[in-house]
C-alpha cells in the first residue's frame, strides 16, 4: 500500500521525469558513442569525449530523479509539479512547430512569399483570438515588408516566386 | 599599463567613431532598447535573429551591433518593469517591487529618470573595469597551457550551469548536453564523423543559430503563447517632465546606486553570476542595510535605483572574461561569442592583441552606446510604451518569419530551418521539464574549444590525468570547481534539514515569483 502510494506520486513528479529524460539520452549517446574509436588517454579518439559525456549524463539524469525521491520533495519549483501546464495548448503547439515546415515546403517549392505567407499565416493560426481576416492581413503585411527587406535589401538569394524551382 | 590602456581607448574611439560603425551601434542599441521593452522577446533570440545578417559584415561592426542589442535590452526591460509590473526580463524582475508601486503614486516618471542616472553609472563602471582589468587578466591567460585552459572552462561553465537560475544538478545535466551537441559533426582531430547519422548536412555540427533561435525562439513561443495577459496601460502616460527627479530623491538615490554599482561589478568578476543574480543580490543587500526595511515595496527609491545600477554594472563586466579570456558567463556572452568565431576570430587571451580593433572598438562603443540610450531613452519612453499595445499575436508570428529566414540567410539551406524546429520542440520539453536551457549554448559553444584542448593537454602529458592538479594555476581552478560543487551539496544537505539563513539572494528570488507568479506573464530566459 505504502509503496503504491509512493509510487503514484513518483509518476506524478515532473523531476521524476526530467531525470528519465536525461537517463535516456545519455544512454543513447554512450552507446551510439561506444560504436567510434575510444583510443587512450593519450591519443583520444573521436568517441572518447562523447561517450564520457553520456555517462555522465547518465548519472545526472540518476541523481535527478533520485532528487524528487527524497520525503520532503526538495522541489525548488513551487507546486507546479505538472507536466502539462494549466491550460495545454496543443493546437497553438502544432502550429507553432509547423510554422517552419510550412516554410521550407513553401519556400523550397513555390518561393520566398509564399513560403513567408505560410510560415506567418499558420503561426498565427495558433492564437486563440485570430480570425481569418486578421491573420490573411498579418500575413500579407509581413510577406510584403519581409520581401522587400530580405530578397532586394539584403539580398537573400531566394526567388519570391518561383514553381518547383531547382533550389 | 594604465598609459597602455588609455592609448587603447583612444584607439577605440577610432574606431567606434567611423561613421558606419556608429550607425551599427545606433542600430544594435535602438533595437535592442526596443525588445527590451517587449514582453516575450528577449535579447537572446533578437541576437539571434540578427546574427546571419552580420555575416556580410565586418566583424568589428557586428559585434558592436549586437553587443548594443545585449545592454540595450537592459535600459528596456526597466521600463516594462517599473510601469507595466511585467518582469519581462529577469533580471529586472525585483525592479517590479518598488518600482510599480512608485508608479501607483504617480512617481513613475521620476523611478524612470532615476533609473536612466543610475544604469548609466553602472555601465560606466562596468565599462572602465573592463579597460583596467582586461589587459591584465589577459596578461596572465598568456601564460596558459592547455591544462590551464582547459580546468578554466570546466570552471566557468560550472559556474555557468550552477550559479544560475534554478536546480544546479540541472544545470550541469544542461551543460552537458550542450556540450554533446557541440560535438556532433566531424571530428576535428580524425575527420570522421559523429552522431550525423549519415545525414550531411550534420557534418558541419548543429548550427549556432538554430539551436539558439530553437531554444530562445520557438519554445519560447510554444510557452507564450496564449498564455500573455493583456497590458494594462493605465499609468503608462509619462512625459520627459515627469522624469526630472527632486534633489531630495537624487541625494537618496546617491549611495544606493553606488552599492548596487559595487554589486553588479563584483557579480559580474564571478563567472556564471550574471545580471539576473546581481540585482537580487543588490537589492536584499540594500535592504539589510536600510534603516526602514520594511518599507522595501512601497515604492522606495533606493529599491529601484540599486539594483538596476547592479544590473548595468554586470552586463558590462560579463563582457570581460568573454572577450579577455574567451570565456562566457552566460548565455548572451556566449552566442556573442559564437558570431565572433562565425567572423573567423578565435576568441582568447590573444584576441586583445590580435584584433585591437575589435576589443577597443567594443569598449569605446559602450561608452557611445550608453550615451545614446540614455539620450534615446528619455524622449522615447512614450513610444516604447506605445510599443507595448502591440498584441502578442501579431508579434509571434512575425517574429517566427524572422526566425525562419534568419536561420535560412545564415548558409542558405532549408535543412536548418528544419533544425530548429526539432530544437524548439525539444527545448520547450525541457522548459516544462524545469529545466534553463541557458546553459546548453554555453556548452556547445565551448564544447569543441574544451574537447580540442583536453586532447591537447592529455598529449602532452603522455595521457596523465593528473596534470590538472600537478600545474599550480589547473590546480587553482580545478580546486575551485571542487569548493563551487561542495558548497552548492552542502547548501542543499544543509537547506533539506531546515531553513537556518538561506543565502540572501535566495531569499529575495523565493519572494519575488510567489509574487509575480500571479501575473502569468512569460519571462525569458535570457539573462
Amino acid at each position: 500500500m505504502r509503496f503504491s502510494t509512493s509510487l503514484r506520486e513518483l509518476i506524478g513528479k515532473r523531476d521524476f521525469y526530467a531525470g528519465g529524460l536525461m537517463l535516456l539520452l545519455g544512454l543513447g549517446i554512450a552507446l551510439k558513442g561506444s560504436t567510434y574509436r575510444a583510443g587512450t588517454l593519450m591519443h583520444m579518439g573521436p568517441g572518447f569525449l562523447p561517450t564520457a559525456l553520456g555517462i555522465l549524463l547518465i548519472l545526472l539524469g540518476i541523481a535527478i530523479a533520485a532528487a524528487s525521491l527524497a520525503p520532503d520533495g526538495a522541489d525548488e519549483h513551487g507546486g507546479n509539479q505538472s507536466l502539462l501546464p494549466e491550460h495545454p495548448q496543443w493546437w497553438a503547439w502544432f502550429c507553432i512547430l509547423m510554422s517552419p515546415v510550412a516554410f521550407i515546403f513553401f519556400g523550397r517549392y513555390f518561393g520566398m512569399a509564399p513560403g513567408t505567407f505560410a510560415c506567418v499565416f499558420l503561426a498565427a493560426l495558433g492564437d486563440k483570438t485570430a480570425t481569418w481576416k486578421g491573420t490573411i492581413i498579418l500575413a500579407t503585411v509581413v510577406t510584403v515588408f519581409g520581401v522587400a527587406l530580405f530578397s532586394y535589401f539584403l539580398q537573400v538569394p531566394m526567388p519570391i516566386l518561383t514553381w518547383r524551382g531547382e533550389l | 599599463m594604465i598609459e597602455q590602456a588609455l592609448s587603447g581607448l583612444w584607439y577605440g574611439f577610432g574606431v567606434a567613431f567611423e561613421p558606419h560603425n556608429l550607425i551599427f551601434c545606433f542600430i544594435g542599441v535602438m533595437v535592442g532598447n526596443m525588445v527590451g521593452v517587449l514582453p516575450g522577446m528577449g535579447p537572446l533570440a533578437t541576437i539571434s535573429i540578427l546574427l546571419p545578417l552580420t555575416f556580410g559584415m565586418k566583424p568589428v561592426g557586428a559585434i558592436l551591433m549586437l553587443g548594443g542589442v545585449m545592454y540595450g535590452a537592459q535600459y528596456g526591460g526597466a521600463i516594462c518593469s517599473i510601469l507595466l509590473n511585467l518582469p519581462c526580463h529577469p533580471p529586472h524582475a525585483v525592479t517590479c517591487l518598488d518600482g510599480f508601486p512608485m508608479t501607483k503614486q504617480g512617481r513613475g516618471g521620476v523611478a524612470l529618470g532615476l533609473t536612466v542616472f543610475a544604469s548609466f553609472v553602472g555601465a560606466s563602471w562596468g565599462i572602465t573595469e573592463m579597460i583596467f582589468l582586461s589587459p591584465l587578466l589577459v596578461k596572465a591567460a598568456l601564460q596558459f597551457g592547455p591544462a590551464e585552459v582547459c580546468s578554466l572552462m570546466l570552471l566557468g561553465l560550472l559556474a555557468g550551469s550552477t550559479l544560475a537560475r534554478g536546480s544546479p544538478i540541472k544545470g550541469v545535466a544542461m551543460t552537458v548536453v550542450g556540450l554533446f551537441l557541440g560535438s556532433v559533426g566531424t571530428d576535428l582531430e580524425t575527420g570522421s564523423e559523429r552522431y550525423t547519422f549519415g545525414m550531411t548536412e550534420l557534418d558541419d555540427g548543429i548550427e549556432l543559430i538554430a539551436l539558439a533561435l530553437g531554444l530562445f525562439g520557438l519554445a519560447e513561443f510554444m510557452n507564450s503563447v496564449n498564455q500573455v495577459a493583456p497590458i494594462n496601460t493605465k499609468y503608462t502616460n509619462v512625459g520627459i517632465k515627469d522624469m526630472r527627479p527632486t534633489k531630495a530623491d537624487m541625494k537618496r538615490a546617491f549611495f544606493p546606486m553606488w552599492r548596487g554599482t559595487i554589486v553588479g561589478s563584483l557579480c559580474a568578476l564571478i563567472p556564471g553570476t550574471g545580471p539576473t543574480i546581481a540585482s537580487f543580490v543588490a537589492y536584499a543587500t540594500e535592504k539589510k542595510i536600510s534603516k526602514h526595511p520594511e518599507k522595501f515595496g512601497t515604492g522606495l527609491i533606493e529599491g529601484v535605483v540599486c539594483p538596476e545600477a547592479a544590473t548595468h554594472s554586470s552586463v558590462q563586466g560579463d563582457f570581460i572574461p568573454t572577450m579577455s579570456l574567451g570565456i562566457p558567463g552566460d548565455a548572451v556572452m556566449a552566442l556573442l561569442l559564437g558570431a565572433l568565431m562565425i567572423q573567423g576570430i578565435v576568441p582568447g587571451p590573444q584576441l586583445i592583441s590580435q584584433h585591437p580593433d575589435i576589443f577597443w572598438g567594443l569598449v569605446a562603443s559602450f561608452w557611445i552606446g550608453n550615451i545614446m540610450l540614455v539620450l534615446l531613452n528619455v524622449p522615447l519612453i512614450g513610444i516604447w510604451v506605445k510599443m507595448l499595445a502591440i498584441p502578442y499575436r501579431f508579434l509571434y508570428p512575425s517574429a517566427m518569419f524572422f526566425v525562419c529566414i534568419g536561420v535560412y540567410a545564415a548558409n542558405n539551406d532549408f535543412f536548418q530551418v528544419g533544425e530548429v524546429a526539432v530544437i524548439g520542440l525539444f527545448g520547450y520539453i525541457l522548459l516544462r521539464l524545469g529545466f534553463h536551457p541557458a546553459p546548453i549554448l554555453l556548452g556547445f559553444v565551448l564544447g569543441p574549444r574544451f574537447e580540442e584542448n583536453f586532447r591537447r593537454a592529455m598529449l602532452i602529458s603522455r595521457g596523465d590525468i593528473l596534470v590538472f592538479v600537478e600545474r599550480p594555476i589547473s590546480a587553482v581552478f580545478v580546486a575551485l570547481c571542487a569548493i563551487l560543487i561542495g558548497s552548492q551539496i552542502y547548501f542543499r544537505l544543509r537547506g533539506a534539514k531546515a531553513d537556518l539563513e538561506p543565502a540572501a539572494e535566495n531569499a529575495v528570488s523565493g519572494e519575488v515569483p510567489t509574487e509575480l507568479a500571479a501575473q502569468r506573464v512569460q519571462t525569458t530566459p535570457a539573462e
